[in-house]
């Protein structure tokens, strides 16, 4: 147990270096990152001055070494080595540059727009990303569960026929433009609930449904077809021979069985909602990460745009890993090699 | 010459072999009996129609903007005659003609970015699953790495950089999903390798890339072609996700996604805007999705689990 929990968090340390890689890679992929970020009508001097004053010009792996550890560090490494001075003789202060701590202590640069640290803009946001995405699954759980439940009870009856084409719908319908019939029909039509923003609680209740329409088709399917396959075994039937009332075999004994899987596909639908309600905050004018990540791509603000990308890969990763090892706990069967 | 040879010596001993009903038969023997199957289908062959011709569906010019018709209710009729069946946007346009030349850009880039992305990832997967060793732990490395970055967020930041356009959408979606081919692909080829026909075949001194194309390859086609259907339907949503954030294919190119946002601003005086572009995304997506449950039924049963 402790060698496979060692392994998988070694595993994720691997894959957060590569994600910095691919996050570095971002702006560098066009061939000419000066470019991208200087405005369109900008002049080749201006771009080429500007990448010089950015540090663009330089050798990639430097770029890479500065994107981690920092220009200060970086700099007094390479200037000490090409003047031939001892690293710490350098004279940093007086050289003209755009100064970061570095990736690996948090610093993602300043946002152009705001002129305040990327990360930090993007940490304020967060933790309305996270109550979205935690209300989202708790929707999700509380109307899948019992709604897979019921259809797995009444195999082939009606109730399993709507729950089946409710989670097909559930898993084709784009969820932004639920989003928006959602607010034709309960904002503008009925005028129960707000458009967008965030000033009270019931402000999330229409961007929490639609963040969470294909958590909720998913899970469904997965209780229908676990509690399916629970219900044939031996243990069930003998619950029921015994005489014990149908509804705490289907509780107590199946649906505790079938658990395993749900919650780990309940873990993983968490990951990927922290990740994923980009286009719900869009439409909801929620403000969270997603919503500053849009805002900041039409400003070209890409130093948030790097920062956000960052943090919900690292959220991504840590919650995969913590879903494994609850996995592992919570099924002692699983096999570790 | 001794490659061919042994071509045709293995295609007559399956002739010889009783051969019991195609894949091919069985699949629309099972069609018969799945009446959602069929509508998915017959819904599909009409977006497919629309995307092929739509100078022949589409009953008004798509761009043709004009203020005078600013925002008209399904049914307007102009001074001219022209009926626009389900309205106006705000620049005047037809939204019934705008669907059916829309059904273009969702068709290509699903389809391109799904036949992309399975090439990619049943070569990569092939690869990862037959060589085992340090290629896998590689490509397994690479694999965890790409599902860890949110998808659509790396999507429309790199779309941003990159530019909007139509290579650039595609090559954003097929870039990450073909993962997921890989992976499904790598499991198949594990169990596959111990198999006694490539067994076989590598003591027979077939060189790697015959086993891999001729032994492996066609083995794996039928699992791609259910993990195809069932994420054609994705790659379609997430193209109108990108156009309705803005990242789409540049107007005046009609796009569901891009007339969804242009829907948005208008939701309390102009609720068709955005209802029928989306009702259409949605049906599409519903029928893709329907075929896929279908095809994974019929070609192949074991892959229930996996798609769920």
């Amino acid at each position: 147990m402790r060698a496979y929990i060692i392994r998988r968090v070694l595993q994720s340390l691997i894959v957060f270096s590569a994600i910095l890689v691919i996050v570095f890679s971002m702006l560098q992929i066009t061939g000419s990152p000066a470019a991208v970020l200087m405005p369109l009508e900008s002049t080749e001097e201006e771009v080429a001055a500007f990448a010089k004053e950015m540090g663009f010009d330089q050798p990639l792996p430097i770029q890479f070494a500065k994107f981690l550890f920092g220009v200060d560090t970086v700099d007094r490494i390479w200037i000490g080595k090409t003047q031939n001075i001892k690293t710490s003789d350098v004279d940093i202060e007086n050289a003209e540059r755009v100064k970061t701590l570095g990736v690996i202590r948090g610093d993602f640069g300043f946002s152009y727009r705001h002129e305040i640290p990327a990360m930090g803009l993007v940490l304020e946001h967060f933790p309305n990303t996270v109550l979205l995405a935690v209300t989202a699954v708790i929707i999700a759980i509380l109307i899948s569960i019992p709604a897979g439940v019921l259809s797995a009870t009444f195999r082939n009856t009606w109730i399993d026929h709507s729950s089946s084409i409710g989670s097909m719908f559930g898993q084709s319908m784009p969820n932004f433009w639920l989003g928006l019939l959602l607010i034709i029909f309960f904002s503008v039509y009925l005028r129960w609930l707000p458009t967008s923003g965030f000033e009270a609680w019931y402000y999330i209740i229409l961007p929490a449904i639609t963040a969470g329409l294909y958590a909720t088709a998913r899970i469904t399917r997965l209780v229908r077809s676990q509690m399916l396959e629970v219900l044939e075994m031996d243990y069930v039937r003998t619950a029921r021979s015994k005489g014990i009332v149908e509804w705490i075999v289907i509780v107590r004994h199946a649906l505790k069985n079938a658990s395993i899987p749900v919650v780990t596909l309940v873990g993983l639908e968490l990951g990927i909602l922290l990740g994923g309600t980009v286009v719900t905050e869009a439409v909801f004018a929620w403000p969270g990460v997603g919503f500053l990540v849009v805002d900041a791509i039409s400003n070209q603000d890409y130093p948030i745009v790097q920062a956000a990308v960052a943090l919900l890969s690292f959220v991504f990763v840590g919650v995969n890993l913590a879903v494994d090892i609850l996995y592992a706990w919570l099924d002692p069967r699983i096999s570790y090699s | 010459m001794a490659v061919e040879q042994t071509q045709t010596l293995d295609q007559d001993t399956i002739e010889d072999e009783p051969r019991g009903p195609s894949d091919f038969l069985l699949a629309v023997r099972e069609l018969k009996k799945r009446p959602p199957a069929i509508i998915g289908l017959f819904f599909l062959v009409i977006v497919i129609m629309f995307a092929a011709v739509p100078q022949l569906f589409s009953p008004l010019d798509p761009v043709d903007q004009d203020l005078a018709r600013y925002i008209k209710p399904p049914g307007f009729t102009d001074k001219a005659g022209n009926i626009y069946h389900l309205g106006t946007d705000q620049q005047g346009r037809d939204i019934l003609s705008r669907i059916i030349w829309g059904s273009r850009i969702s068709l290509i880039v699903g389809i391109t970015a799904v036949i992309i992305s399975g090439l990619i990832g049943i070569t990569i997967g092939i690869a990862a699953g037959y060589f085992g060793g340090w290629v896998d732990t590689v490509i397994s490395r690479i694999v965890d790495t790409a599902l860890a970055v949110p998808f659509i967020l790396l999507a429309i930041s790199m779309v941003a950089i990159l530019g909007p356009s139509l290579q650039n959408i595609i090559l954003v979606i097929a870039l990450r999903t073909w993962i997921v081919y890989a992976r499904v692909v790598r499991s198949e080829v594990l169990s596959l390798k111990e198999s006694e026909f490539v067994m076989g075949a590598k003591a027979a001194g077939c060189s790697t890339i015959r086993i891999l194309s001729i032994y492996l390859f066609p083995n794996v086609i039928s699992t791609t072609i259910v993990i195809a259907t069932l994420y054609l339907g994705r790659m379609i949503i997430i193209e109108s996700a990108l156009s309705f954030l803005g990242l789409g294919v540049p107007p005046p190119t009609p796009t569901w996604g891009g007339m969804l946002a242009d829907g948005r601003s208008f939701l309390d005086t102009a609720w068709w805007i955005s209802l029928f572009p989306g009702l259409v995304l949605m049906i599409t997506v519903l029928s893709v999705n329907l075929l896929g449950d279908w095809l994974r039924d019929v070609l192949d049963p074991r892959m229930k689990r996996i798609a769920d």
